[in-house]
């Protein structure tokens, strides 16, 4: 039985207990993507990363990428967690996981999570350089 | 009718958020806000794209607007 999607926006990302949340006895494997702070974008060294998010719509697009990703693999367990404020270098800024009977199903629905989430969800990473900030994507 | 703005549209505008009713000519659809928000702050017509929601859903630009309603202006997002 698929258990509700845990999806959350969060200003401290922890990773470490997310293998325990996609843990399932009807699941034979797991899968977890992390995003990280970057050190360099096009060879500019990055301070920080700031996000910022219109949380009550960006849960609820959270929520549909789940709902998607469970009717179309057969996921037992999914997590979507998001950080927002400022993240260093190395930092996770976000963790996508999902556990399924077989590896083709949670590897498939990982990958279409972070993909959609990066193209519909309202979240907004500013890049802060040593002399400069940039809206990632704000322009062409 | 209030206008929430994020990202590099508060930028934009210099506030996080507008007050639509303040406006002379209020705008009815998600077409004309756009309209009006390019001539009002030409600098969201650079943007790669823009958005609009109403009561936190993405907005087409037939979407009417009503008094109440919760509109909030998307530049290209960025997470992950």
């Amino acid at each position: 039985m698929m258990q509700e999607p845990i999806i959350e926006i969060v200003d401290v990302l922890e990773v470490d207990g997310v293998y325990r949340e996609l843990s399932d006895p009807l699941s034979g494997g797991i899968c977890v993507f992390v995003g990280t702070v970057r050190e360099f974008t096009n060879n500019e060294e990055v301070v920080s990363l700031e996000f910022e998010t219109y949380k009550t719509m960006a849960l609820k697009e959270m929520r549909k990428i789940a709902d998607q990703a469970i009717a179309k693999w057969q996921l037992n367990k999914v997590v979507i967690r998001h950080a927002v404020g400022v993240k260093g270098v190395e930092e996770p800024v976000v963790v996508i996981g999902a556990s399924s009977g077989h590896r083709d199903a949670c590897f498939a629905a990982c990958r279409y999570m972070i993909d959609t989430l990066k193209e519909t969800v309202p979240i907004w990473k500013k890049e802060i350089f040593k002399n400069k900030t940039v809206w990632v994507s704000a322009h062409p | 009718m209030e206008l929430l703005l994020f990202g590099i549209a508060k930028d934009i505008v210099g506030e996080s958020n507008i007050d639509l009713s303040d406006q002379s000519s209020v705008p009815q659809s998600v077409a004309e806000l756009k309209l009006f928000l390019s001539a009002e702050y030409p600098d969201f017509q650079k943007l790669t794209s823009l958005a609009i929601a109403v009561n936190s859903e993405y907005a087409g630009d037939e979407v009417l607007l009503k008094s109440g309603d919760e509109i909030a202006i998307i530049p290209p997002v960025s997470g992950g």
